[in-house]
């Protein structure tokens, strides 16, 4: 069990223009929020941000807690802040087995634990037996699956999801939401996902903002478009500084 | 808000991903190895020309170097041959790559046409040039081919086909070796282009391909490959090996006459010797500048042709020429290289006689001792210079990728000076300066001066493939909680594998290629198999000039196809990867 995913007065700019006006939010473990915006808005900067791969152009300000661990000042591999793409950037020249040990806690020491352990999440995900597999064999809905083991056999104490679902088709799209999500409150940590998929909010059944993009500067207000499955945003925790 | 969450709030995050010291240093420390010895060379160089040069009696300024040089019997006519060979090979190499590109719009090379290449790209100059000289020469190849049948020859006829006045031999060997670089240089440019989309989109608006190729691919793609040229040209305009080789010698070509007064027993010389050395400098850029004004005027001059919205040429029947003499310079190149074996391994070979009359093996294994001291060097040398520039080359693209500031990255082209700058006007400069820190006549010399030179290959081979893995893949292992190190040597390195030993073998081709180098950082006294094939090359020991420049031609080859085929083998071939986010 892992504490709240907090964010501080975070802001970020490129150049001149604001993408992120100071933004303060606090995700509880087991919760999801969704932040919506049109694509070029900064959500996946934003992700990037928090997980402290933040590139160089970017000028960013503010800082990230989980429970009483302040990240921000980390660097990425001690912050165990977990993204997921919407491409499952399985290492290619790894095995399927081998993608999950990279991503595996070093703590588990012993080959044949690590193997195990990699064998029971592959079973419980409706992959057994496919460990020696090369990742280029799977198909998308599987690759997906793996990717997501991967990143929680990795222990983190809070999930980004950048748009995860995008490049599936509407069938597996769906399966995999439930996938996900039901994986994410069984680890009981916070999610934070970026989308500009309305039925990924609605799927997520958590609060929603929108990233409201204008020439003066980003402003960032509750969702719009928020569900009647999305939770009020106060309940949620998640507190808003709009402007500059 | 609260003034001090409010200053809180702005002060900038902390840099996330902390460099190590060695990592933040590789730009500095590359360009430091780099720049010292070429503006020392230049420095040491300049200095001379102008008759300064304490060490041997130079303390005043003058401009007596620059009188003895242009009293010097022959002088004009060894400018006028580098002018000739160096502009004429640059200007038809150009040419016949563009040519060729564009009669083969929209194709890329098949594999046989990539492996046919590949011998002619690994070997070095001077191994192709001895062996262009077995097949040119008057008892070359070519002549027993057409002899007595056709010519009525028994003798070898006395005629200079090789040598000869007008330095065609030289052009012809430097276009042998420079058009398939440039090729190879085109066709991996234009693979970044969508060409065969163009060419359909111009097709559907009524031109024709070659008229399509030239308006709409060439300006694109002309940018990428302007560096390459550019070094084309400088190396072209200012070659050594070749021109003892190929070119005349009496006079010689203006790079070689600057070596044999650096080279001379009179110290004297070394004055005009640098004079020599300058102008050949001035040569070279003075025509980066007039290629350059003449990039900047048919541009101009391009874009009312282009606007003029013609769509049919008779430009056809011209590309397919220059297919044709592509074709046929990579065959002189190939038979080459075959001549090179041929005639290491021959037992008696008359005259007209086509094949040798015995094989025999005897020569190989009789010059074994004289042949290990020199290959251990070579191999050595290159092992050497080309690990020390993957690891720079390494650590300047992962500093760029941590986020480096971008003047580090924008004084990176200044790695490529080397290939631009005559390597005879900054190479005795930089003999004084390791006679200085007394490292001159040492391996470390030579490596160094090697590094020079493979570096900028390396970088070459490596920057794209580096820069073009997605990002991604490192971002998720860091995120998975891989520290940096882990990232680099379990998914960065496995992942481009290929290119680092492609690029590594391009290192060893580049460091077993050089020769003035050789010669001047290594004092003389540091032999290579490139110094002693072309030292054999002007005697008449064709066997054993076969030999040495049969393994100079081998090394680099079978480097190659160690890089390749140890990445064949993996068992997860690697994908190409995906855009960056």
């Amino acid at each position: 069990m892992s504490g709240a995913l907090r964010l501080e007065r975070v802001t970020i700019s490129l150049a001149t223009r604001v993408l992120i006006p100071p933004l303060e939010l606090s995700i509880m473990p087991g919760e999801v929020l969704t932040l919506m915006g049109p694509s070029g808005s900064g959500k996946s900067t934003l992700l990037n941000f928090l997980g402290g791969t933040l590139p160089g152009a970017f000028r960013a300000s503010g800082r990230v807690w989980i429970g009483e661990r302040e990240v921000s000042a980390l660097a990425p591999q001690q912050r165990r802040i977990g993204i997921l793409f919407q491409d499952d950037l399985l290492f290619p020249h790894l095995s399927v087995g081998e993608n999950l040990a990279f991503g595996l806690e070093a703590s588990l020491r012993t080959r044949r634990a690590r193997a195990q352990r990699i064998e029971a999440a592959l079973a419980e995900a409706g992959l057994a037996g496919f460990a020696p597999r090369d990742p280029a064999t799977l198909s998308g809905g599987q690759r997906a699956r793996v990717a997501l083991l991967r990143l929680l056999l990795a222990a983190p104490e809070a999930l980004l999801l950048d748009e995860p679902f995008n490049k599936l088709d509407a069938a597996l799209r769906a399966e995999f939401r439930r996938f996900v999500f039901a994986r994410a409150a069984a680890a009981g940590v916070p999610v934070l996902m970026v989308t500009h998929d309305a039925t990924d909010a609605q799927a997520a059944a958590g609060a929603v903002l929108e990233i409201v993009p204008a020439p003066e500067g980003a402003s960032i207000a509750p969702g719009a478009r928020r569900t009647q499955a999305a939770a009020p945003v106060q309940s949620a925790g998640a507190t808003v500084a709009e402007g500059l | 808000m609260s003034g001090t969450t409010l200053q809180r709030g702005l002060a900038p995050a902390p840099a996330p991903v902390a460099m190590p010291f060695w990592l933040r240093q590789a730009p500095r420390v590359t360009l430091a190895l780099f720049l010292a010895p070429v503006a020392a060379g230049l420095l040491g160089t300049v200095l001379p020309a102008f008759g300064y040069l304490p060490a041997i009696g130079g303390r005043a300024v003058t401009l007596a170097p620059w009188r003895i040089l242009f009293r010097q019997p022959g002088i004009g006519t060894a400018i006028g041959l580098s002018l000739a060979s160096g502009l004429g090979a640059t200007a038809l190499s150009v040419l016949l790559v563009f040519g060729c590109c564009a009669h083969w719009a929209g194709r890329q090379p098949g594999r046989i046409g990539r492996s046919v290449l590949a011998p002619v790209l690994a070997a070095p100059h001077a191994a192709l040039a001895i062996g262009l000289a077995f097949l040119l020469a008057p008892s070359g190849w070519i002549v027993r081919a057409l002899s007595p049948w056709l010519t009525g020859w028994r003798q070898p006829p006395d005629i200079a086909t090789v040598q000869d006045p007008y330095g065609l031999a030289l052009t012809a060997g430097l276009l042998v070796k420079e058009v398939p670089f440039l090729l190879l240089m085109t066709v991996s440019a234009l693979g970044q282009l969508p060409v065969a989309r163009t060419l359909e989109a111009a097709a559907a608006l009524g031109y024709d391909r070659a008229s399509a190729w030239v308006k709409l691919i060439l300006p694109q793609v002309y940018g990428q490959v302007r560096l390459p040229i550019y070094a084309v040209l400088a190396y072209a305009l200012s070659v050594v090996d070749m021109s003892l080789i190929l070119g005349p010698s009496n006079p010689p070509t203006l790079s070689v006459l600057a070596l044999q007064w650096f080279t001379a027993p009179d110290v004297r010389m070394y004055f005009p010797a640098a004079a020599a050395a300058l102008l050949q400098l001035a040569v070279v850029l003075g025509s980066i500048g007039v290629l350059r004004a003449l990039e900047l005027g048919i541009g101009r001059v391009g874009r009312c042709w282009i606007a003029a919205g013609r769509r049919r040429s008779r430009a056809a029947p011209v590309l397919r020429l220059a297919a044709v003499g592509v074709c046929g310079l990579t065959l002189l190149g190939v038979l080459s290289l075959v001549a090179l074996a041929l005639w290491s391994g021959a037992a008696g070979w008359r005259f007209p006689a086509l094949w040798p009359r015995h094989w025999s093996a005897a020569q190989w294994i009789r010059q074994i001792g004289t042949v290990a001291w020199p290959l251990g060097t070579t191999v050595g040398v290159a092992a050497a210079s080309s690990l020390a520039a993957l690891l720079l080359v390494l650590g300047c693209l992962e500093n760029e990728q941590h986020g480096a500031a971008v003047p580090a990255r924008r004084s990176l082209w200044l790695l490529y000076l080397p290939l631009l700058v005559p390597q005879i006007a900054f190479l005795f400069g930089m003999q004084v300066l390791l006679t200085v820190c007394r490292l001159d006549g040492t391996l470390i010399a030579v490596i160094w001066s090697h590094l020079l030179f493979v570096l900028p290959y390396v970088f070459l081979a490596l920057a794209d493939p580096w820069r073009s893995l997605d990002q991604r893949y490192a971002r998720t292992a860091l995120c998975l909680g891989a520290s940096p190190r882990r990232v680099f040597l379990r998914i960065k390195l496995p992942l481009l594998l290929r290119p680092v030993l492609v690029a590594a073998a391009v290192g060893l081709a580049v460091s077993i290629d050089q020769y003035l180098p050789t010669i001047f950082a290594g004092a003389g006294r540091v032999v290579t198999l490139t110094t002693e094939a072309v030292t054999l090359a002007s005697g008449g020991d064709r066997r054993m000039t076969g030999i040495f420049g049969l393994l100079q031609a081998v090394i680099p080859l079978g480097a190659y196809c160690i890089a390749i085929g140890a990445t064949a083998a993996r068992r997860f071939a690697p994908q190409p990867t995906e855009g960056r986010s």
